[in-house]
């Protein structure tokens, strides 16, 4: 297996030339400016410069509630938000050392591993899309919308879902939600068959694909890369199985891995663990027990109306969620979950009031944009769009 | 005592100042002044095998003294666990030394930690702003800045000499792997 790297000199033979990729670029995805410097068509040096879309998530989470940063973690990963809304609440049930009913536990795996599959197919949609393979982009987006239909149904948005609470979820799962599932997933497996079968043996999209964006597994680890982006490096690492929060224990999955850690890899990976998804999310529906979705606690359920308008005790359980949000024993906790990209951890230090003394979020992507650079050089300047495409930068949760 | 814990506080008793387990997540708290050590321990000793620096940043805790606390969060790829590392820094004498020589994985979340709360890394190759903007002022994360400060508008910037490359990566062509001459059987 060769490499398609060149190697460079930094003395170049060519008058060296400077070129700007982005930041409204449409290979850059979300806002990203690359300035790479190139020897002839090969780049030789490159720098990466974010910053564009910082929104000062942990600045915001610092003065408000624990219920209202829910929203706010929709719009870190935005093509996967459920997952985010899922380990933002883990880590604050951490703080209160709360349970989760078991039902409810059921149907956080269920949607956070639909909203694994949404990711994915954005991710390798838009890849086959900047190689060439159109046809692939708008079939995965078309299952993704399948997808996004099955999340409106639940939460009420396809992207803003805002649907996890301290203790459970917002709602229980609607009535004929089961059926709906079933019939979309043998639509979105038909759907990634057949774009399998557009491009996987295409001469064009392998030569793209194939020994492109090479990062070793010792240099994968260094740069604490998670994710499919590890898995494609070679190593077995999928938090659903280090850690095996929530009912993830109970589900049997197998976490493919790369052998060389290129672009093509990780697009096999990301390919395969969809339709391990797709198993996962089938055991959960057949186990899915009977219960409640929410833990009645009192100090973080808001009580119901009969109760609030009934007795004082409701009401003023009412008012001090409302206005002073629920409030942790002081302490610190930090909970990472298996989202789309990789290890999405939150950090949380509580001080025993409503608001978080600190909320900080551990991006994933930062580490891929950050060894960008390194994947790049010694390629030809147009492999920055396939090893670009193939991280899944998302500016919402790289900036925050 | 969490084994982790024991081990630091019997190899580096004069670093070791406190230590929880709550919830479960390994805590130790360190002292400032010869860090480094601690950190490559982590990293090489067969009984942590720290090859995964997960997570850094700083927490503010204001009225408090010492005002500053570093959080590190580390994993281990092969054992399996994880700790986290509390430094805590007084506002007076805020630096901490730079793990980017240990783990490249600390190198922007060391320029976030930075430009975010003035922390200062020293021995850090390429100290700038990542998500901030040249010219913006105060330190965002800070207790003390107030979430609805305007900053001042910054002047127009020419975009050439803009950028510093820093230390190139080279890529260096591995030689084919020799395969060994099969004798003919």
């Amino acid at each position: 297996m060769s490499s398609k790297r060149r190697p460079t000199t930094p003395d170049f033979s060519a008058q060296p030339m400077t070129i700007e990729i982005g930041p409204a670029h449409p290979a850059t995805h979300g806002i990203v400016r690359f300035t790479a410097q190139l020897d002839g068509e090969v780049v030789a040096a490159m720098e990466t410069e974010i910053g564009y879309l910082h929104r000062g998530f942990e600045k915001e989470a610092e003065n408000s509630t624990y219920i209202q940063i829910i929203p706010y973690t929709d719009r870190l990963n935005y093509v996967s938000p459920l997952i985010n809304n899922v380990g933002y609440s883990m880590a604050v049930e951490k703080l209160f050392d709360i349970e989760v009913p078991r039902r409810a536990e059921f149907a956080r795996v269920i949607m956070s591993e639909v909203s694994r599959i949404t990711d994915h197919l954005t991710c390798n949609g838009a890849t086959a899309m900047e190689v060439g393979a159109m046809t692939v982009f708008l079939y995965f987006i078309k299952a993704r919308e399948y997808l996004w239909e099955v999340v409106e149904e639940v939460t009420g948005a396809r992207l803003t879902t805002n649907w996890t609470r301290i203790g459970g979820n917002a709602n229980d799962l609607p009535d004929g939600f089961l059926e709906m599932l079933r019939e979309r997933l043998l639509k979105v497996s038909d759907v990634l068959d057949e774009g399998e079968k557009l491009v996987l043996k295409n001469k064009i999209f392998i030569d793209r694909m194939k020994d492109v964006g090479i990062l070793s597994k010792e240099r994968a680890l260094e740069y604490a890369f998670t994710g499919p982006l590890l898995r494609a490096a070679g190593v077995p690492y999928d938090l659903r199985r280090e850690d095996s929060y929530s009912v993830y224990d109970e589900m049997d999955f197998e976490i493919p891995v790369g052998t060389v850690g290129d672009c093509y890899d990780r697009f096999l990976v990301r390919q395969e663990e969809m339709k391990q998804s797709i198993s996962i999310i089938r055991q959960a529906m057949d186990k899915l027990p009977p219960g409640d979705f929410m833990n009645r606690d009192r100090r973080v359920f808001y009580p119901d109306k009969a109760k609030v308008y009934g007795n004082i005790e409701g009401l003023i359980d009412h008012f001090k969620i409302v206005m002073e949000g629920p409030k942790p024993p002081p302490g610190e906790s930090y909970t990472a979950v298996e989202g789309g990209n990789g290890e999405v951890g939150f950090y949380l230090v509580s001080d025993g009031s409503g608001k978080p003394v600190k909320c900080r979020v551990r991006p994933p992507c930062l580490n891929y944009v950050q060894a960008v650079p390194e994947m790049t050089i010694g390629h030809y300047v147009a492999d920055i769009v396939p090893i670009f495409g193939s991280i899944n930068m998302i500016g919402g949760e790289l900036e925050r | 005592m969490p084994p982790l814990t024991a081990l630091i506080k019997k190899d580096f008793p004069k670093l070791y100042l406190d230590s929880h387990a709550q919830h479960g997540d390994e805590t130790v708290s360190i002292k400032r002044a010869g860090m480094l050590e601690l950190f490559l321990f982590l990293k090489d000793d067969p009984r942590c095998k720290f090859d995964m620096m997960i997570d850094l940043t700083a927490v503010d805790y204001l009225p408090r003294s010492p005002r500053f606390e570093m959080v590190y969060h580390f994993k281990s790829s092969p054992l399996h666990h994880r700790l986290r590392v509390k430094i805590p820094l007084e506002e007076s004498a805020c630096q901490v030394d730079s793990i980017e020589p240990l783990w490249v994985a600390a190198d922007w979340y060391e320029r976030e930690c930075w430009e975010m709360y003035g922390i200062d890394f020293q021995g850090h190759p390429n100290l700038k702003f990542l998500l901030r903007y040249e010219g913006f002022q105060g330190h965002p994360l800070r207790k003390d800045y107030d979430k609805l400060l305007m900053q001042p508008l910054v002047p127009m910037r020419p975009v050439a000499e803009r950028h510093d490359y820093g230390e190139v990566f080279q890529y260096v062509q591995e030689p084919p792997p020799s395969v060994p001459e099969q004798e003919p059987s």
